[in-house]
């Protein structure tokens, strides 16, 4: 069996980073393994702009901002292998996987990096009422289909949920002489970012129905028309308020979903996200077995993926180089009240390097709020924020000095500013 | 008149409010909000990204975009243009792809860097 310091899986935005940060930490026995034919992951796909804001100061499309860091990783000269596919992972950390080359082959790391990314709900994953005919496709397979391969999957296009995705691909196959007649969004508030509904929809005079949901697929072999109806505040469909439009595609926007089977398999703990559960390194349950990025928990921003996975990078090389202080006693965090999950899920205090990054959503809009730390019953941080919404991941800074205690329970909650 | 926008500068999306005779802009929380108010009540611009053929590349298209932003009514000009061009490889990241599309004074260039 071959030997391996640190075994990368995935070889996108998180993976990439993850194997930089690594590699400046002082560890070069490296391999990243990504099962497509290059590097880059699904920014590959992303043509539209607003990627980099915060890491290079300055608006990068998908491609710009992947090409960055592939240029990172070569002149490194970290290893990588394209097409391999991942079969399993096992506890003691054993990689086994296959391409064409290699065949099938296991190799034993001191530690992994699981950034592998997340999938898409699919129409079966909402029960998604009505016929089961062609036409109905995830958004980022439709726009696979057309910035990859130039292929427009519809004329007349409806849109249901209001993910990035989505609101990205209205314009996109708008621009391409689709005719988008509407994106439907369960809930009364959008899931996407407010600047893409300005300049996605705003823009083309695509309109948004709120509390609206597909009520009815309908079509033989192919996809004829929809039903759409209103929903109230149980989201359960009003009855009388079907209304017909004829499309030939479907697109779905409608969540992502962490692909953590492989480390699930191997037996770490699984956390409210679908993702692991971690310490402020990253690290998962299983000592040496770090994970980063869309596989952790669905983030809006790449920006955001990368200063994560430099996070595991950095522990990773720690771990190898025996650097990390073993220690019984950790801090656990909890979500309370108008929070919807918290990360990481464990703090171990006396591997603190100077702060902790908490991140979570809000479950619902909110304005005027304070975000409320406490720590075993005592107040350690509030942090005012005039707007709150659960498409905006929001992400504080704990400095290490707050956690006087090595063990406990670390609560985040919301407190509305009472004016 | 005060116009209320929200702002596509960045992921934030501040809500702006923008007198379109002074040209005040309120609600900005960065310089760039200001221009963007400014740009979006006297000359509304926005950065165009699509794909162009490619010859020899089993069908996969190379991704590009305007250099800069481009007047929003030109949008669907410049995409026509876009959609008449096919290209082969090698061609690197920047590289010209369409000078001065639609009149607009801006250039297409490449997105990625695409090797024989």
């Amino acid at each position: 069996m071959k030997n391996i310091d640190l075994l990368i899986i995935g070889g996108g935005s998180a993976g990439m980073a993850s194997a930089v940060s690594a590699y400046d930490n002082g560890i070069d026995n490296i391999l990243i393994l990504e099962k497509g034919d290059r590097l880059g992951g699904i920014l590959n796909q992303c043509i539209h702009n607003g990627f980099g804001l915060t890491e290079f100061k300055e608006e990068l499309t998908g491609p710009e901002f992947l090409s960055r860091f592939v240029h990172q990783i070569e002149s490194r000269r970290i290893q990588y292998k394209l097409n391999s596919f991942v079969l399993s992972i096992s506890k003691d950390k054993i990689v086994t996987y296959t391409n064409e080359i290699d065949g099938v082959v296991e190799i034993k790391a001191k530690a992994i990096i699981y950034a592998v990314g997340c999938y898409e709900r699919n129409a079966g994953a909402i029960l998604l009422p009505g016929d089961r005919p062609s036409g109905i496709f995830t958004a980022g397979t439709a726009q696979l289909y057309l910035n990859h391969y130039g292929l427009l999957v519809g004329k007349r296009v409806f849109i249901l949920g209001s993910g990035d995705i989505g609101l990205i691909m209205a314009r996109r196959m708008t621009l391409e002489g689709a005719k988008v007649l509407g994106v439907a969004e369960i809930l009364p508030y959008s899931n996407g970012l407010n600047r893409n509904i300005v300049q996605c929809l705003n823009d083309y005079n695509i309109p948004l129905y709120l509390s609206t949901t597909v009520s009815k697929v309908i079509g033989k072999s192919s996809l004829e028309r929809i039903e759409v109806s209103q929903v109230d505040d149980k989201l359960s469909i009003i009855p009388g308020t079907a209304k017909s439009i004829d499309v030939d595609v479907l697109l779905l926007s409608v969540g992502l979903i962490p692909n953590n089977t492989l480390i699930e398999n191997a037996g770490v703990r699984v956390s409210k996200t679908r993702g692991a559960e971690v310490n402020q390194l990253m690290e998962t349950s299983i000592p040496g077995i770090f994970s980063c990025g869309n596989v952790l928990h669905v983030h809006d921003l790449v920006d955001n993926v990368v200063n994560e996975a430099r996070i595991a990078g950095k522990g990773a090389s720690d771990f190898i180089k025996n650097k990390l202080v073993a220690s019984k006693e950790t801090i656990k965090c909890v979500f309370g009240h108008g929070v919807n999950y918290v990360l990481p899920q464990i703090i171990d205090v006396k591997n603190i390097d100077e702060f902790v990054y908490i991140k979570f959503r809000v479950s619902k809009p909110q304005n005027n709020a304070y975000i409320v730390f406490t720590l075993s019953g005592k107040e350690i941080k509030r942090v005012f924020k005039p707007y709150l919404l659960p498409s905006e991941m929001v992400i504080i800074k704990l400095d290490k000095g707050l956690f006087s205690e090595p063990s406990g329970e670390l609560i985040v909650s919301l407190e509305e500013k009472k004016i | 008149m005060i116009k209320k926008l929200i702002c596509i500068s960045c992921p934030r999306g501040c809500h702006l409010e923008v007198n379109d005779v002074t040209l005040e802009v309120s609600g900005n929380m960065c310089p760039k909000g200001k221009i963007y108010g400014q740009s979006e009540v006297t000359n509304p611009v926005r950065t165009v990204t699509s794909t162009v053929a490619l010859i020899g590349k089993d069908g996969i298209r190379l991704a590009v975009k305007t250099a800069h932003p481009i007047p929003k009514g030109k949008i669907f000009e410049v995409m026509e243009e876009i959609n008449k061009v096919v290209v082969k490889a090698p061609i690197k990241m920047g590289e010209v792809i369409i000078k001065n599309v639609a009149n607009t004074g801006i250039d297409i260039i490449s997105s990625e860097d695409i090797y024989q």
